[in-house]
């Protein structure tokens, strides 16, 4: 026996292999594993939308409040203030103060603001619009991310996918009640409005129609709890949801669980100033459009925190929580793709395929090992090297495995061995010519060489359109693929090569052509 | 053991033509069942949801009809056996766009009564984001087909790239028949097994063609057609086993590894087999067809060498400063 390169290289390969693929074998504490795919221990995929323009609509709407609270802030009189979906329109009343009123507009990022006789129109620029859908788009991931490291899942995913969609992947959702609440703390715009009652027409709301309440320029809500309450309130409200700063969970005199906002310093200056001038009146605290509670103002409220009661369970108190403390989503997004896997059918999936690699990978063996004897043996060794380095890089780069990197597995052990057979085919050809076997395996593994390269090359290039167009599980399957390819390579290649290298001299001495590569001598 | 002894070159070119008949008609067929009965798209590509339920016991499908027919969400839903009698798919064309209002919450609802039951699986896929996979599922099968191509021009001559362009899309074209056939779901996994039968079909001709060019390199022949006989006859062994070995791998997926699986299965099945075949009877014959000449290779060659020759003796005269 003798050692060569080869072997060595083989040997290192060997063990790292094993070694690697140890955590992920014997599912360790330590060390990196390979990461299950959805689809094989269950969870939940989705691709979500975000309906931008709403981001628009409600900046807007909020760019409206900061002029209101300018105006009054600053005792300029205005009148006629509306907004629709792209402009805001107002009249100075005063000429004079225009200048001071267009001064504090340039402010606002991305305001096209014009003037006709005393009537203001502001819009948004294109770049503006488009900025603010983008910036809809980021500020939802980060959010949906905030929620879900607040859940309490491991390694929730959300990133964003092509332009406009996010991508969540929880995996680990174990009960379809845990989706549920998922779902819900995922989907809740958590957008906080605290807006003022109209007093003065607030007993005939339940006479009023939309468009009666939009022509004083109001909006009729319902409550959050019981919808035939309804209340008539200004449609600009005083202040949102940006300017909290922090909510949590709280409880009341009697023991409910009750959500405690702050505001920043903007914001409390604005309630502050509200409240003081508003007493006696209620205010409306809203959220997504519904009304949690409408108390009446006692006194100018400072300090700019407030609290929201209703009558929710300490977990959706907490939940609700954490919504409105990682921030609203400026606009509401959608479904575009879900799909979610029961834990049970995920194992189900594992011991199917297992079962299947399993027998496909015996059949081989077998099969190998009478077709070609040693040499089979020696293929053989190649092909189990080959499952641990695949096993091994994948868990160094922490892939996942999914299902149909199952079958991709399943399908390298039927394809790795074909190195070892074109190899051996060459082989056994020369030696039927009359070669020496030492002539007869250096000239096999030089014939075979050009083969095996253009064809594993090939199948390298489809992998990796595979791997570049594919989405979820075809990825997984393309990792598999390129890896036990190349994989396959230094094994079935070098590996061998490397142990016929290594039995030479006895194999010199056995001319036994029968036991080393299963062909008749002459 | 020995199954494949080379002795004597088999004349596969002589039965191109019955091939040839053979592979037409299987096309032609293939592309009539495109045409008429269609592929059944699954949800990955047509967009539409599906709820996988399984009972303790045998499904009671007619009962669990009975129960949806009334639903407004389940309107022309349709139930179907899956893999075993105590599981079922219900498929629907529609989506929710609610992300809080699941398909499988109401699912569950719906079904009270029907027994001990749980809810498995649940996939919507919207209609936009089908049309996407759909669009970059044809994307990437071009674009392989693409890389595949130009690599083996490079690497061998373009006659061989359009001879193994030949075989894939035979391979391919017959394989979707049998998918059509079949009336299988095609989803992302259909078109991961044709992906890959992309890559098996052609390693097979690969092989083939490696050998055709040594032999005309080194064969003293200069008829193609007994070149690519020899050729095709010494590698038969290695097509034959490597087919068997990966027939026996993706038959025990076939036959063990469960109901999701098994159209990726069923594809690759197909695939194998009419890979196979191609190797030895569509991509040779193509290449003959086309009028690869060996005289003219084998003058190319010699030019090469000479221009090769050339360049050594004068990097030789350069090195040695004579010039």
């Amino acid at each position: 026996m003798k050692l060569n390169y080869r072997i060595v290289i083989f040997a290192l390969a060997i063990t790292f292999g094993v070694v690697f693929s140890i955590p992920s074998l014997l599912q360790t504490e330590g060390g990196k594993k390979i990461t299950l795919g959805l689809d094989l221990q269950g969870g939940l995929h989705m691709l979500l939308g975000v309906k931008t323009e709403e981001a628009t609509k409600s900046r807007i709407k909020s760019i409206t409040a900061s002029i209101k609270h300018f105006s009054e802030r600053n005792d300029i009189l205005i009148d006629g203030l509306t907004f629709d979906e792209g402009t805001i329109k107002f009249e100075v009343l005063d000429s004079d103060e225009i200048a001071k009123v267009q001064e504090y507009l340039k402010e606002i990022d991305g305001a096209v603001v014009s003037l006709n006789n005393q009537i203001i129109s502001v819009s948004l620029s294109p770049e503006e619009i488009e900025k603010t859908k983008k910036l809809a788009i980021d500020q939802a991931i980060e959010t949906i991310r905030n929620r879900l490291d607040q859940f309490g899942l491991s390694e929730p995913v959300v990133a964003k996918q092509g332009e406009e969609k996010i991508l969540v992947e929880l995996a680990g959702i174990k009960t379809q009640e845990e989706e549920q609440r998922a779902r819900e703390l995922i989907s809740r715009a958590a957008k906080l409005e605290l807006m003022a009652v109209d007093e003065d027409r607030a007993a005939r709301v339940y006479n009023m129609s939309a468009s009666d309440a939009a022509a004083y320029g109001d909006v009729i809500l319902e409550d959050a709890k019981n919808p035939e309450v309804k209340y008539l309130v200004r449609e600009i409200p005083i202040l949102d949801g940006g300017m909290l700063t922090n909510a949590n969970v709280g409880f009341d005199q009697n023991n409910r669980p009750v959500i405690n906002f702050k505001l920043n310093a903007e914001g409390a200056e604005i309630f502050g100033d509200f409240t003081g001038k508003s007493v006696g009146k209620r205010l409306a605290i809203v959220l997504d459009g519904k009304v949690y509670s409408a108390p009446n103002i006692n006194e100018r409220i400072g300090g700019g925190s407030g609290q929201i009661s209703g009558n929710y369970t300490v977990l959706e108190a907490k939940d609700l929580a954490i919504a409105l403390r990682s921030g609203a989503l400026l606009a509401p997004i959608y479904l575009m793709e879900k799909r979610s896997v029961g834990p049970s059918l995920g194992a189900d999936s594992i011991k199917a395929s297992l079962i299947a690699l399993i027998g496909g990978f015996v059949l081989v063996i077998i099969f190998m090992v009478i077709y070609y004897r040693a040499a089979g043996v020696i293929a053989n060794i190649a092909l189990i090297a080959n499952l641990f380095l695949l096993l091994a890089v994948m868990s160094l780069f922490g892939a996942t495995l999914t299902l149909p990197g199952m079958a991709g597995i399943v399908l390298t052990v039927g394809m790795a061995v074909d190195a070892n057979v074109i190899i051996s085919e060459r082989i056994r050809e020369l030696i039927r010519e009359g070669k020496s076997m030492h002539k007869a395996i250096e000239d096999g593994y030089a014939n075979a060489m050009s083969a095996i390269l253009d064809a594993n090359i090939t199948t390298l290039i489809a992998s990796v359109v595979l791997y570049a167009y594919g989405t979820g599980a075809i990825k997984g399957f393309a990792i598999t693929m390129s890896i036990g390819i190349l994989a396959s390579m230094l094994t079935a290649i070098l590996g061998t090569h490397g142990i016929y290298q290594m039995l030479e001299s006895k194999m010199m001495k056995s001319k036994n052509y029968k036991f080393w590569f299963g062909i008749k001598g002459q | 053991m020995e199954f494949f002894k080379y002795t004597r070159p088999f004349n596969f070119m002589g039965k191109s033509k019955f091939a040839a008949v053979i592979s037409i008609v299987l096309i032609l067929a293939s592309y009539a069942l495109l045409a008429t009965k269609g592929l059944n798209y699954g949800v990955d590509f047509a967009g539409g949801t599906i709820v996988q339920v399984k009972y303790d016991t045998t499904a009671p499908i007619d009962e669990m009809r009975k129960k949806l027919e009334g639903n407004e969400v389940f309107a022309n839903a349709s139930i179907t056996e899956f893999g075993s009698p105590d599981e079922v798919v219900i498929r629907l064309k529609t989506t929710t766009g609610s992300v809080t209002t699941d398909i499988g919450d109401l699912t569950r609802e719906a079904l009270k009564g029907t027994g001990n039951y749980e809810v498995r699986r649940v996939d919507i896929v919207g209609p936009k984001v089908g049309n996407e996979l759909r669009e970059k599922g044809i994307m990437a099968m071009l674009l392989a087909i693409a890389g595949i191509l130009i690599y083996v021009a490079f690497r061998f001559e373009w006659r061989f790239a359009v001879a193994s362009i030949f075989a894939l899309i035979h391979d391919v074209s017959i394989a979707l028949g049998a998918v059509s056939l079949s009336g299988i779901d095609v989803n992302l996994d259909v078109l991961a097994a044709l992906l890959t039968l992309l890559g098996y079909s052609l390693n097979d001709t690969i092989i083939v063609f490696d050998r055709i060019r040594e032999g005309i390199e080194t064969s003293k022949k200069t008829v193609l057609a007994e070149i690519i006989n020899e050729s095709v006859t010494r590698t038969l062994a290695r097509t034959t086993l490597t087919s068997l070995t990966t027939f026996f791998v993706v038959l025990t997926l076939f036959l063990f590894g469960g109901e999701i699986i098994h159209p990726f299965a069923f594809t690759l099945l197909v695939g194998i087999i009419v890979g196979t075949y191609s190797s030895i009877f569509v991509a040779s014959p193509v290449l003959m067809w086309f009028g690869f000449s060996v005289q003219n290779y084998h003058e190319k060659l010699a030019q090469k060498a000479k221009r090769e020759a050339e360049k050594n003796r004068m990097r030789e005269q350069f090195e040695s400063g004579v010039m």
